[in-house]
């Protein structure tokens, strides 16, 4: 039995070393597309150019300009004075936001009297637009708050009112960068396509060019033959997974905050699981044109849709909330994101791990009956 | 008593035993009541037109596929009792020459003596055996798509035996495969069945079948003759026929058609075939018959019935019979 799982084991790797166009494919493409994603998939806005209209012309009033500008999220696109300078600056897409200081701005801030800045912010964009309006919030806020001197208790008699400040502490990506977000959902929605359709199609290939038919004659148990076709596959999409992590660290600074140990078992979990779908699906389809696209749709479209890795899972419609239970990438990507950002251990995550190990448990059972059947 | 014991005696020499062997496949009947036997070392000839049932047997023989009913034991083993018994004792190879193509000459064989549980000694054995038998040694890292169709037909002869199996299965073995290596391969077959080697073999070219000891033809699932070559060629014993070259060959089959001495006519490349009801017409009859239609004579000789002839004639018959 193991001599037999060795001989296909030896015969897969060798027909994958000799392909090399696949070879590359099933281990470089998955970091490769990390770039892509990595990089067109980002949800900040940085360097949104500012044109300042400033009224006042005061120390205070360049204060907040020069606190615009150091935050980083906004490039000065200059100074304007009339409105329609404004209006053509923004049509002309020269500038997207407009921070507008009124006349005694610097007099009312020294005396903490109310005073109210314009920013008018080009909405073609509504994303764009509605977080570019929180960042400019938080940095008038904390310029406010900055420039509030502290009042000691007691002063002429009155009691001090507490200035509530609300300061946003946001833990582990306290940039909010989405890529620190986003890679951890690329790892399992990279690694559910190339495993679930490389064993689709490893296994599907034998079937239409009749080798199956001729290692069916031989005295193989199925199941030793199995494992010989999807064991260098396991080993390669594991490969794989890890260069996606290596390249996240070094391309956009993720951390690595848990136990490598416990990253590599999640890992393997989650693609036991989803070659046990590319095997199931392989026992249900003859050619591998079919089998590439159910392989296909049934690993990308959950994973993309359904896994909370773009969409909250919490705000869909209660019935798409249901369906995405059987979606394994979803408790992949919990498990995940806790261990490279949180560095939490297993106590955390221990429930999605489970669910892990039972939906590769039902494709696997599920799996095998279909290849009994088969193979008898 | 002593007839059955002298039947199991003469069974005992049996490598494949069938009795009623039945597949059904819903309400379609693929193979129906078959019964045969092959002798050790025997070359066994399996005819039959597509779908007459030729692969369903050899499925069932190698413990691929179910009985409906009956039994079959290859090398004493019962095929419904114990498929994976047979299918070590078993070589296997199909018109198809499933090697996988991506892979060299040399990592074919280790893949297949893998799987056949070959290792150490016995291993580079076999594989030096089967590389001289196919005129592979020192192509052995050649891409196994790269090789020419002989070539590749006989490397999968020989990964189909590398585990010297007593009893192989060559399902059409030759399609596809230019005459010199055709004939190649079957001096293969005649030095396997000479070292005691059973094999049962599926053909379409009628003229390989006469390398065989003995046929079977079978048709729509039955088995309608049984025999050697010169056997079956029995069944023109009293009927003459006779090989007609004429101006009209179309036109010549239809007049001797209408003659009550021929009892049918087909046609043979250009030449037609006209098989006599009895031994003494004489062939006048015809010649006086087809002149006075017009058509012209060039030749008219007796021939031998080729396998073609038997084929046709024993296929037409079993057709008329169901």
């Amino acid at each position: 039995m193991i001599r037999t799982t060795l001989a296909v084991g030896m015969k897969e790797l060798r027909q994958i070393m000799r392909d090399r166009r696949t070879l590359l494919i099933l281990l470089f493409v998955p970091a490769f597309f990390l770039l892509l994603y990595g990089y067109a998939l980002n949800f900040d806005i940085r360097h949104v150019r500012l044109a300042v209209q400033d009224r006042d012309r005061s120390t205070a009033s360049r204060a907040l300009v020069s606190a615009f500008v150091n935050s980083g999220y906004f490039d000065l696109a200059g100074y304007v004075d009339g409105d329609t300078e404004l209006k053509d600056l923004v049509n002309q897409n020269r500038a997207r936001a407009i921070l507008s200081v009124p006349v005694g701005f610097g007099r009312d801030v020294a005396v903490r009297r109310p005073v109210t800045v314009q920013v008018v912010i080009d909405g073609d964009n509504a994303n764009t637009a509605a977080t570019v309006v929180g960042y400019a919030r938080l940095l008038i806020a904390e310029f406010g708050a900055a420039r509030s001197p502290v009042t000691p208790s007691g002063v002429e008699g009155r009691p001090s009112i507490p200035i509530i400040t609300v300061e946003p502490r946001i833990w582990y990506n306290p940039q909010l960068r989405s890529t620190l977000f986003l890679v951890p959902g690329l790892i399992a929605y990279i690694s559910m396509i190339t495993a679930v359709v490389s064993t689709a199609l490893s296994v599907v290939r034998e079937k239409e060019r009749g080798t199956m038919e001729q290692v069916r004659m031989a005295p193989v148990n199925p199941l030793a033959y199995i494992l010989g076709k999807t064991l260098p596959y396991l080993a390669i999409s594991f490969v794989s997974g890890l260069l996606i992590i290596i390249t996240a660290m070094v391309l956009f600074d993720l951390p690595m905050r848990g136990s490598w140990g416990l990253l590599c078992f999640a890992i393997g979990l989650f693609l036991v699981g989803a070659q046990a779908q590319g095997l199931l699906i392989s026992t249900i389809t003859d050619t591998q044109q079919v089998a590439f696209q159910i392989a296909l749709l049934s690993s990308f479209l959950p994973t993309f849709i359904l896994s909370g890795f773009i969409f909250p899972i919490s705000s869909m419609p209660p019935v798409i909330q249901v369906i995405s239970h059987i979606v394994p990438a979803r408790y992949f990507l919990v498990a995940l994101r806790a261990i490279v950002l949180k560095g939490a251990g297993i106590e955390a995550f221990w429930e999605q791990m489970a669910a892990l190990a039972v939906f590769a448990t039902i494709a696997l059972a599920l799996a095998s009956l279909r290849l009994k059947a088969e193979w008898s | 008593m002593a007839d059955a014991a002298i039947r199991r005696e003469a069974d005992s020499t049996l490598a494949i035993e069938v009795r009623g062997l039945t597949r059904r496949f819903g309400a379609f009947v693929a193979v129906n009541d078959l019964a045969f036997g092959v002798r050790s070392g025997e070359i066994f000839g399996f005819l039959g037109a597509n779908g007459a049932g030729k692969s369903t047997t050899i499925r069932m023989l190698c413990g691929l596929l179910r009985p409906t009913s009956g039994t079959a034991l290859v090398g004493g083993v019962d095929v419904s009792r114990d498929p994976e018994g047979v299918k070590r004792r078993i070589g296997y190879m199909s018109q198809k020459f499933s090697l996988y193509e991506a892979l060299t000459v040399d990592q074919n064989i280790r893949f297949f003596g893998g799987i056949y549980g070959l290792s150490g000694q016995r291993f580079d054995e076999r594989r030096r055996f089967v590389l001289d038998m196919a005129g592979l040694s020192g192509r052995e890292h050649t891409l196994t798509k790269e090789l020419p169709g002989g070539w590749r037909q006989r490397l999968a002869l020989g990964c189909a035996i590398l585990h010297e199996p007593r009893i192989v299965f060559l399902d059409e073995p030759t399609g596809g495969v230019d005459p010199l290596s055709r004939r190649r391969f079957w001096d293969l077959i005649g030095d396997l069945s000479r070292s005691g080697v059973t094999v049962l073999v599926t053909t379409h070219y009628l003229d390989e079948a006469e390398h065989c000891h003995r046929l079977a033809i079978i048709h729509a699932g039955r088995l309608a003759a049984l025999g050697t070559a010169g056997e079956l060629k029995e069944v023109f014993a009293s009927r003459p026929i006779l090989e007609i070259n004429a101006s009209k060959p179309v036109d010549a089959m239809q007049i001797l058609d209408g003659l009550p001495a021929v009892e049918k006519t087909s046609l043979f490349g250009t030449s037609v075939h006209a098989v006599l009801r009895r031994e003494d017409i004489e062939s006048s009859v015809l010649t006086d018959a087809l002149r006075a239609g017009g058509v012209d004579v060039r030749s008219l000789d007796r021939v031998s019935p080729s396998l073609e002839d038997v084929f046709l004639d024993v296929v037409e018959s079993a057709g008329a019979a169901s």
